[in-house]
Formats: C-alpha cells, sequence, structure tokens
C-alpha cells in the first residue's frame, strides 16, 4: 500500500478522465466541470497535445455538456501553457461555436471573446483572426452568427489591412442571405459601432444599419432600433438629423407592430441618446404616436414609459410637453376620448402603474388639477389590476397633495377589492394595508378600514387568512400594542368561540403573529387564557396548534405563568389520543424547556 | 359508429363535428368500417387489371404510353418511370405501418416518412456511382426512429394516437438535420446526425473491458478518438407540449428560421424553436358557444419568404392570409379568398366537399394552391374572388357521394404538392392513382403506384378511368375502383423530377426516364 501511494492519487483523476465518456450525463457533466483538474494533472504539455484535440470532436454531446465545456474553456489559458499558448484553444472553441444550440454557441462566442484578450497582438493576427473569418464565410449559418459577436473584440487590436477585412466581412454578413445572420449582425451592429472610428462609423456602419432597419424581415428590422440607441450616442449631435433621424422614425412607423414595440420599448434609451433638441422636437410627437397606437402590445409598452420619458424631458420645457402632449394622451386613453375607446386592460394597468409617478414631476397644483380626476377615474376601473396598480403607488401622490384627496374615492375601490372574487386580488389589495393604514392614520383606519381586515380573518381561502394574520401584525407595529388592545385583541379572542374550527384555528394563528407585538402583558393575561381553553377543544388540529401556539409564545411569557399554566397544559396535551397532539406537545415541552 | 353516425345527423358541418367530438378513435373505426362494408373489386376491376397487364406486352401498349404516357413537369416532356418500393409487400396491411405523411427536405438529399405507429423514416439518397449508373440516386433508409408513443389523457379520459401526422425539415443550419413531427398534440424536434468516430482508451479498464487494479495505475490516459462505421443517430431535441386542446392539422416552419406555426382544428398557434414553454395564439376562431361552430381550421401554412404571412384554409372551402405585423393576434384577416359557388351544382355533398384538405405556397410565394375533395385550385394571392386555375381531380366521383359518404371516404384529406419550378402540380386519388397537372399546357395524367409495375426502371402507364357509357378497352370503370386503395400523401423532391408517393403501407418513388 506504501509503495502504491503515488500511484493512488492518480486514480481520482483517472475516474474523472474516464468519466469524460461515461453514459450517464450527469457523470459527463461532473467530469467536464472538473475539466481544470484534468488538466493540471496532465500538466500544460499534454493538455494541449491530448486533452484539448479530444475535446475538440467532443461536438456530439449534451447540450448541457456541451454548455459546461463551452465555459471551462474560457478560464483555461494558465492551464495550457499561459497567454503565449492560449491559441490552443481555439479549435475546440471553435468547433462549439457551430453548433446548432444557440446557447452553446453563445456560450463559445463569450469565452472566445474572453481569451481574445489574452492572445499578444501577433497571435490575435495569426491565430485569432483568421478563426473569425473562418467563421464569418462557413457553409452553416450557425458559424456565421457566432462570427458576429467575435469581430468587435478583434477589431481594436489588429493592422488596420485587417481592419479593413473586418468591415468588409461583417459587411457581407449584413447582407447575409439567412434571416438568422442578419439577425445575429443587426444584434452586434451597436456594439461593433462601439469599436470603429467615427470616420468608418459614418461610412460604413451607417449605410449598413439603414439596410437593416430596412430589412424585408420585421425580425431584422427590430434589431436596427437598439443599434440605433449605441449608434446615435457615438455620432456627434449634429450629424444625427441627416444619419439616423430618418430610419429612426421610419422605425416608429414601420407597418410591423413588432417594430414599433421595439421603438417603444426602447424609448427612453432613445430618448437618450439623441439628446433634448431632437427629443422636443421628433420624440414627443413619436411617442404620442405610440400611445395611441393601434395594436395594444406597442400602446402598452409605450405606456410603461410614459413616467421615464417625462423624467428624461428637458427641464426647461418638461412641464409644458407633459401638460400639452402627453398628458392629453394618457387622459384620452383612461377617459375613452378616442373614438376606439382603449378596452385593452393591460395598457389601462400599464398607465395605472406609471402615472402616479408624474405627480412629482408636476407638483402640488397640477396633480391637483390634471392627474387627481386621472386616477379617481382608474380608481373606479373595471379591471382590477388597474384599480390595484393605483393603490399600490399611492405613496407617489402622498408626498405631493398627501393622500387625503383621495381617501373618498379611494375607500370604495379598496371596499371592492377587498371583496373581489379572485382571491388573489384580495390578496393583492391585504399586502397594501399597512401602507395604506400609515398614510390614512389611525382615525380613518378604525373608521373604515378595521372591519374590513377582520372580515379577512374568516376568508374562506386559507391564503388570505394567513395574509390578513400577517397584516395585523404589521398594523400592530405601526400603531402600537394598546391600540391592539383595544381594537385587535378582543375581536381576534372572540373567535376562539366560533362554531367553525377553522375560525378558531385563526385566532391561534393570530395570537402567534402578534404576541409579540403586542408584549408580555397583554400575551399574559389577555391571550394565554384563549389558548389554554382551547386545549379541550373537540379537534384534534387546534388542539395540536395550541401546542404549536404556546411554544411559540412561550419565549413572551413569564416564568411563573410558564410553569403554573403553561406545563399542566402540555403535559395533558402530550398524553392525547391524537398522535398529532402529541408529537407537538411533546416537541413544545422540550423547546420550552419545561421537561 | 353509432355515435359517429349520429353526430352526423345532428349537425350541418358534420366533419366539424366528428373532428371536434375530440374521440382519437374515430379513424380506426372508420376503417374498420370501410374494410366490412366497402364494395370489393367486382369482376370488372379484374378485368381492368387484366387489360392493364396485357397492354405492358403489347406492342401497341407500347405506342399508347408514348403518346399519352408523355408527362410533364413545367412543360418539359418526359416520361416517368418507376424507381423504388418500400414496404412490406404484404397484403395484410397492420394499421401501424400505413404511412401518414411524406416530405423532401430542402436539398431533396433526404425523404421522411412518418406512420400510424408513431415511426419516422428517413432516407437518404445515394451518390450517383460509376460502377452503378442506373442505380441513380436511389433512397436507401438512413435513419429509423419511434418519435411518438401512443399516450393517455388522464384529465380528459382521451386516448393520444402515435400517429405522425405531419413532418417538416428545418433548413439545413449545421452538418445535422432537423425536423418537426407532430402527432394530434405534441409537437417534436428533432436532430439527425452523424458520427464516425469513437473515443478509446479508458483508465481504469484495459481495451477488452477487464478492470484494472486501481493501485497499478501509474500513468493516466486521454482517450483517443478513432474512425468507426458511420452511425446515424436521431435525438429528440425539444418537445412542444400542452398547447392544443383539438387535433393538430398543421405544422409550417416560418422563412425567418426562428419561428413556427402549428394549427388545429380552431386555433393557430406561433412557437418560437428555441421556447418550449411558450406558444402565442395567433388566430383563435372558437365560438363561444360551441353550439355556433361552423367552420373548422383544416390547414395552414407560412408564406416561404415573408415571414410575416401565413395562411389558413377552413372547412368552407375558404383561405384566410393573414400579416402577423398588423396586430399580434391576427382574428382580423387580411384577404380572404373564396370563390362564389355555382347555384347549380349545389348539392347536399356541396360543404363537405368544398372543405380544404391541404393549403400549399408555390415555391415562388406567388401562388397557392388548395386541394379540396373533387379538384385542385391555384390561386394568385393577389386576387382574392376566385382561383387563376382550377384541375379536376376525380369528377367521375361527382355520382358516388352518396356512396362514399356512407363509407367515410368523403372525408378523406388529400394532399397536394408543387413540383420544383411551381410548372406542375400533383395530389392523390383512389384506386392508389395520382394525378399530375402541367400548369403551362394545361395536360393531365393519371398514374398509378401498383406493384405490377414495379420493374426497375419500367415505364408508367396512364390510366383512364371510365366517367359512364360505353368503357373503352384501356379504361377502368369507376365502379372497380377501390376505395381502400388511396393515395393521400405525396411528395415531390424540391429541384428534380423525382416524386414519392405512399400508397397505404407502400412508399413508391419515381423519377424521369433518363436515356
Amino acid at each position: 500500500m506504501a509503495g502504491a501511494d503515488g500511484d493512488d492519487s492518480l486514480y481520482p483523476i483517472a475516474v474523472l478522465i474516464d468519466e469524460l465518456r461515461n453514459e450517464d450525463v450527469q457523470l459527463r457533466l461532473n467530469s467536464i466541470k472538473k475539466l481544470s483538474t484534468i488538466a493540471l494533472a496532465l500538466g500544460v504539455e499534454r493538455t494541449r497535445t491530448e486533452l484539448l484535440p479530444f475535446l475538440t470532436d467532443t461536438i456530439y454531446d449534451e447540450d448541457e455538456v456541451l454548455l459546461a465545456l463551452a465555459e471551462q474553456l474560457g478560464n483555461f489559458t494558465m492551464l495550457v501553457g499561459g497567454p503565449e499558448y492560449v491559441h490552443c484553444l481555439l479549435p475546440p472553441l471553435e468547433s462549439l461555436a457551430t453548433v446548432e444550440e444557440t446557447v452553446v454557441r453563445d456560450k463559445a462566442v463569450e469565452s472566445l471573446r474572453k481569451i481574445s484578450h489574452e492572445h499578444s497582438p501577433v497571435d490575435l493576427e495569426v491565430h485569432f483572426e483568421p478563426l473569425v473569418k473562418r467563421l464569418a464565410s462557413g457553409d452553416w449559418f450557425t458559424s456565421r452568427t457566432s462570427a458576429c459577436g467575435l469581430f468587435s473584440v478583434c477589431y481594436p487590436r489588429v493592422s488596420s489591412t485587417v481592419k479593413a477585412e473586418i468591415r468588409q466581412h461583417f459587411r457581407t454578413l449584413c447582407s447575409d442571405d439567412t434571416p438568422m445572420v442578419r439577425r445575429a449582425a443587426a444584434s452586434k451592429l451597436g456594439e461593433f459601432a462601439k469599436v470603429l472610428e467615427l470616420e468608418y462609423v459614418k461610412s460604413d456602419i451607417i449605410p449598413l444599419f439603414t439596410a437593416l432597419a430596412s430589412d424585408e424581415q420585421d425580425s431584422v428590422r427590430l434589431l436596427a432600433v437598439e443599434a440605433c440607441v449605441s449608434i446615435a450616442t457615438l455620432l456627434p449631435q449634429e450629424d444625427l438629423e441627416a444619419l439616423v433621424m430618418p430610419t429612426l422614425r421610419q422605425s416608429a412607423e414601420d407597418k410591423s407592430w413588432r417594430v414599433r414595440y421595439m421603438v417603444a420599448d426602447k424609448f427612453s434609451e432613445l430618448q437618450k441618446a439623441v439628446g433634448p433638441e431632437i427629443t422636443k422636437s421628433d420624440l414627443v410627437p413619436a411617442f404620442q404616436n405610440l400611445l395611441k397606437d393601434c395594436e395594444a402590445e406597442v400602446r402598452a409598452a409605450a405606456a410603461n414609459k410614459v413616467k421615464e420619458f417625462c423624467e428624461n424631458l428637458p427641464e426647461d420645457s418638461r412641464e409644458t410637453i407633459i401638460m400639452s402632449h402627453i398628458l392629453p394622451c394618457v387622459k384620452a386613453r383612461i377617459f375613452h376620448l378616442e373614438l376606439v375607446s382603449d378596452t385593452n386592460q393591460h395598457v389601462k394597468s400599464a398607465l395605472a402603474s406609471v402615472i402616479m409617478g408624474l405627480s412629482t414631476i408636476l407638483g402640488k397644483d397640477n396633480t391637483i388639477e390634471h392627474l387627481l380626476p386621472l386616477f379617481l377615474a382608474q380608481l373606479k376601473d373595471e379591471c382590477p389590476e388597474v384599480r390595484l396598480n393605483i393603490i399600490s403607488n399611492l405613496d407617489c401622490v402622498n408626498e405631493v397633495i398627501g393622500i387625503r384627496q383621495l381617501s373618498q374615492s379611494l375607500l370604495p375601490a379598496i371596499v371592492e377589492l377587498a371583496e373581489d372574487a379572485k382571491w388573489r386580488v384580495r390578496l393583492a389589495i391585504i399586502e397594501y394595508m399597512p401602507l395604506l393604514a400609515g398614510q390614512l392614520g389611525v382615525e380613518f383606519f378604525d373608521e373604515k378600514l378595521n372591519s374590513l381586515c377582520m372580515a379577512w380573518l374568516v376568508d374562506h381561502v386559507y391564503a388570505i387568512r394567513e395574509a390578513a394574520t400577517c397584516n395585523l401584525m404589521k398594523l400592530v407595529e405601526k400603531f402600537g400594542a394598546e391600540w391592539a388592545q383595544n381594537t385587535i385583541v378582543p375581536k381576534v379572542l372572540g373567535m376562539a368561540n366560533d362554531p367553525n374550527y377553522l375560525h378558531r384555528m385563526t385566532t391561534l394563528f393570530c395570537i402567534n403573529a402578534l404576541s409579540e407585538a403586542c408584549g408580555q402583558d397583554i400575551t399574559t393575561k389577555q391571550m394565554l387564557p384563549v389558548v389554554l381553553k382551547m386545549s379541550n377543544d373537540q379537534v384534534a388540529n387546534v388542539r395540536f396548534n395550541v401546542a404549536k401556539s404556546l411554544q411559540k409564545i412561550g419565549p413572551v411569557l413569564d416564568s411563573n405563568a410558564l410553569q403554573t399554566e403553561v406545563k399542566p397544559v402540555l403535559e395533558k396535551l402530550a398524553t392525547d389520543q391524537d398522535m398529532d397532539v402529541k408529537y407537538f406537545a411533546q416537541e413544545a415541552i422540550s423547546v420550552l424547556a419545561l421537561a | 359508429m353509432k355515435k359517429l353516425d349520429g353526430l352526423r345527423h345532428e349537425s350541418r358541418c358534420n366533419r366539424l363535428a366528428t373532428t371536434l367530438c375530440a374521440c382519437p378513435n374515430v379513424t380506426p373505426d372508420a376503417t374498420e368500417q370501410r374494410s366490412k362494408t366497402a364494395f370489393r373489386p367486382a369482376e370488372g376491376f379484374c378485368v381492368a387489371k387484366e387489360a392493364a397487364g396485357t397492354r405492358v406486352e403489347g406492342a401497341d401498349g407500347e405506342a399508347g404510353l408514348r403518346r399519352g404516357g408523355t408527362a410533364m413537369a413545367g412543360g418539359n416532356d418526359f416520361q416517368w418511370c418507376f424507381s423504388q418500393v418500400k414496404g412490406a409487400i404484404d397484403e395484410d396491411v397492420a394499421e401501424a405501418d400505413i404511412i401518414s405523411t411524406v416530405e423532401f427536405n430542402y436539398s431533396g438529399e433526404l425523404l421522411a416518412t412518418g406512420d400510424k405507429g408513431g415511426r419516422v423514416v428517413i432516407f437518404q439518397r445515394e451518390q450517383e456511382s460509376k460502377n452503378r449508373p442506373h442505380s441513380r440516386g436511389e433512397y436507401n433508409v438512413y435513419s429509423t426512429f419511434q418519435s411518438h408513443e401512443p399516450e393517455f389523457d388522464y384529465l380528459k379520459s382521451l386516448e393520444i394516437e402515435e400517429k405522425i401526422n405531419k413532418i417538416r425539415w428545418l433548413p439545413q443550419q449545421n452538418a445535422a438535420h432537423f425536423l418537426l413531427s407532430t402527432n394530434d398534440k405534441t409537437i417534436k424536434l428533432w436532430k439527425i446526425s452523424e458520427r464516425d468516430k469513437r473515443a478509446e482508451g479508458y483508465n481504469l479498464k484495459d481495451e477488452d473491458g477487464r478492470l484494472r487494479d486501481p493501485f497499478r495505475i501509474t500513468s493516466l490516459r486521454v482517450p483517443v478518438l478513432m474512425p468507426m462505421d458511420l452511425m446515424v443517430e436521431a435525438s429528440p431535441r425539444r418537445i412542444f407540449a400542452n398547447a392544443h386542446t383539438y387535433h393538430i392539422n398543421s405544422i409550417s416552419v416560418n422563412s425567418d428560421h426562428e419561428t413556427y406555426l402549428s394549427a388545429d382544428d380552431l386555433r393557430i398557434n406561433l412557437w418560437h424553436l428555441e421556447i418550449t414553454d411558450r406558444s402565442f395564439n395567433i388566430v383563435d376562431i372558437k365560438p363561444a358557444n360551441m353550439e355556433e361552430l361552423t367552420e373548422v381550421i383544416t390547414a395552414a401554412e407560412c408564406h416561404p419568404h415573408q415571414c410575416n404571412v401565413f395562411v389558413y384554409s377552413s372547412s368552407k372551402g375558404t383561405i384566410r392570409l393573414c400579416d402577423m405585423r398588423a396586430a399580434a393576434l391576427c382574428d382580423r384577416h387580411t384577404k380572404f379568398f373564396e370563390e362564389p359557388e355555382d347555384p347549380s351544382s349545389r348539392s347536399f355533398f356541396s360543404e363537405i366537399i368544398s372543405s380544404i384538405s391541404d393549403v400549399k405556397f408555390s415555391h415562388s410565394g406567388r401562388y397557392m394552391m388548395t386541394r379540396d375533395y373533387l379538384s385542385v385550385k391555384v390561386w394568385d394571392l393577389n386576387m382574392e374572388n376566385r382561383p387563376v386555375e382550377t384541375y379536376q381531380v376525380h369528377e367521375y366521383l361527382r355520382s358516388k357521394l352518396c356512396s362514399l359518404y356512407e363509407n367515410d371516404c368523403i372525408f378523406d384529406k388529400f394532399e397536394c404538392c408543387w413540383n420544383g419550378s411551381d410548372g406542375a402540380i400533383m395530389t392523390g386519388s383512389y384506386n392508389n392513382f395520382f394525378r399530375m397537372f402541367d400548369r403551362n399546357s394545361r395536360r393531365d395524367i393519371t398514374l398509378e403506384a401498383s406493384r405490377e409495375s414495379s420493374k426497375p426502371r419500367a415505364m408508367l402507364k396512364p390510366r383512364k378511368v371510365c366517367a359512364g357509357g360505353k368503357r373503352k378497352k384501356d379504361e377502368i370503370s369507376v365502379d372497380s375502383l377501390d376505395f381502400n386503395k388511396k393515395i393521400l400523401h405525396t411528395a415531390w423532391h424540391p429541384k428534380e423530377n423525382v416524386i414519392a408517393v405512399a400508397a397505404t403501407n407502400n412508399l413508391y418513388i419515381f423519377q424521369d426516364k433518363i436515356n
């Protein structure tokens, strides 16, 4: 044994190598993930001459194995002998960059980009750049799409002749026959533009951008919108109008809703990229149109951007633009002023979630005059999601005008949501209760909302009862123990005599939640007696929950109460005929150290 | 069958009811009934067969063949000759062996068939070789795999057949080939790839498999890849399930190469080829009240070049063209193709026979072809009010509709296909006949896929059906047609004159005659 020690240490590595070809995918995957261990054991020489050639041809494997391999190879430089030999990693990554699975290809490209930085400028031209060219002129589109992601990393570090070649390759790919490649090129256009010299951005990128933006396939055109953002940031302001804006205007009015959607979705980025002047002259009308678009998806995307767009407007004219251009569109959407009223609930709820944010921008007076009617209208909307979105964003308004302004309309909306037939809606409104309570104040709450909170405790859906319990705890944290003692505790304890055992259990859950917030005094004097009394309940579920409750509130009680009151009850429960009751009673005894 | 009949009488658009009663057993039942009750070949049939037999040998038969047998494809005259037949010769046909779809890939090098047993068989065209000059590009089995298994939906208490309804190839993206196959409910993406290298050399065992003593390992071995016999593997890459409540009748890959659509009786979904857990419903014609159902979707296809355009056909004989650019939901069509009904030919069966069983865009994208029970129509996408061409497939059956209704044949779904240059079209008929129409010369021909003429490079003789009146010597009487032998699925090589014709459990491959 002693003599075999040295050999023995090879054994785990030998297993790992053999498992590279195990039939079990999981074992292969494990092995690939420990590829660095294998390479370390083999040494740099054998890694280069044996392991990498083997890996280059293992592209038959499952996606997840290939994905792990592609990732590993990105961190392999030191294991093949440092930057000097980093080009040895190119063959396996090249073959991975041609597989059909996008995630694997993307990961291979990511690793290639990573190791490209470890190439010396000479190696980059001798090894890396030829690989990019091979991929770019590959027979299958998978390799050509991968090439698109590699141009930008080698461009800055190669000689000007090679640069010219790279630009030529990129041009070719932008007009490739397959839409897949054109899409890949379009999505990398912005990134490539960033590394190009400004003169070439103008002479090369702009024509490509214009061509891609008017591609016959809308799946390509929509990607040009993203490129537009990066290109616009690169160009000096005076060139934007001539070079970018015609294309952008065309995209905003594209026949395909998907392209317009993309414009709406990227609107804030576009706005930042083109600067305040063009925003005023071009983007404002474009945004108005998108808000009025005939496709609901586009309107919803634009509606989502209302707040951000308004915030980023140049300060000098912000209020005017909002008041005279944006707000009328928003109003039209909400008040159905258009011929085709917006009945699409996605658009409405998107608007509801952002227009509250406008109040901080517009200030108190405008909010009261212009926004308040909108909020009120939306609070009455037939779609619960719209109402919820308004209520969930109340804090923005509260800062500006105070919630009181809204309280008259708020209340019916809340009551209605609280009684909505869909339990998820009820759940959502419960979650806003503590926030509302904080903003509306204790008096208003006691008067109007308290009864709702109590009603939820007897909801027929468990999730609602549970949320209601949690809600009570948060309210007590907000309003204090004294308030709890006067308003909540009596009602909660009253439920202990309810004929429905589920409601009796709710009492226990409430006590669990409230004991800490209420403090020792209330817990010992008011809650404990009720809990103890319930230990005689005829339903076993209630009894074992008594045991659990006692365990929970035990730490809050003083030791006297524990010993004289809790202990006997738990001991009795520990001899209960029901197995579960016994179990939980024993658990409570041991946790509270009463044994 | 009782249930089926009941439904048929209740509903005016009866096939809708049978497809929608979601009873997967309808088809087998129907077949069973057919084989029991449908008429068997009478003497007339045998005579016709004999007559055909004699003509092969007879000298005048040869001459007749020259005259009428010159087939056409885009105007070039040539003759079709037999190349290959696949499948068992037995008279007893196992249900599972019945071919349910045939499809060439984009290059025509591969040919896929699906059958009722859920299997997909892929044939590869052999490279032409000098030493076997006559075996010009024969198709040999390349890969066979079980694509779908029978399933049972416990929630709906519904059997899901394994039958492959459609196969569609994806444009080739790397050395491997990909295809989509679907049964009634689930679409699968398959990868068919080749492997010709094998890793050799283990650390823990010898070449013969004996384990080595772990303590005697003194050096590490990295496996080496060695050449091996070519192995073709088919692996399922994605499963697109749970998106169709009704039976899937079509799948079609979009020209953007990243999406495809799938259509069932009432809905069309759009999928991304890489995303299996989500699809977009783009067409939904399900009425709020199923009692008000008047039509179903029978087929759907994406435009070959414009990624935003697709069409779907309905059981009412109409075709709707939708533009996905216009809106996210394509409930409103952009174009509506419908031929006004001729009031004089209106009958009880009008609605059934006008139902479209297949729709195919031409390769150019300018035209589309629809197949209904008795005819094939070619539509110009720019003209919605009537087709530009109408070809009668088997007009002689018009007088037989009553018995075709009785034996359920009237609900057969014939498919149709274009040749590579869009100059000719092909579709199937009964008695193992299939029809070809030359769009330029307006000539048509009826050919038969049969074992009788399956000698190597035997030329196919044109067949004629006698519609009534006095039957000529080389004609076959309508009454002697075998309605159990139907050619529903055919495919035309995308570039050459090679066709694949599925006749029950046999796949026939015919080529143009080379001299």
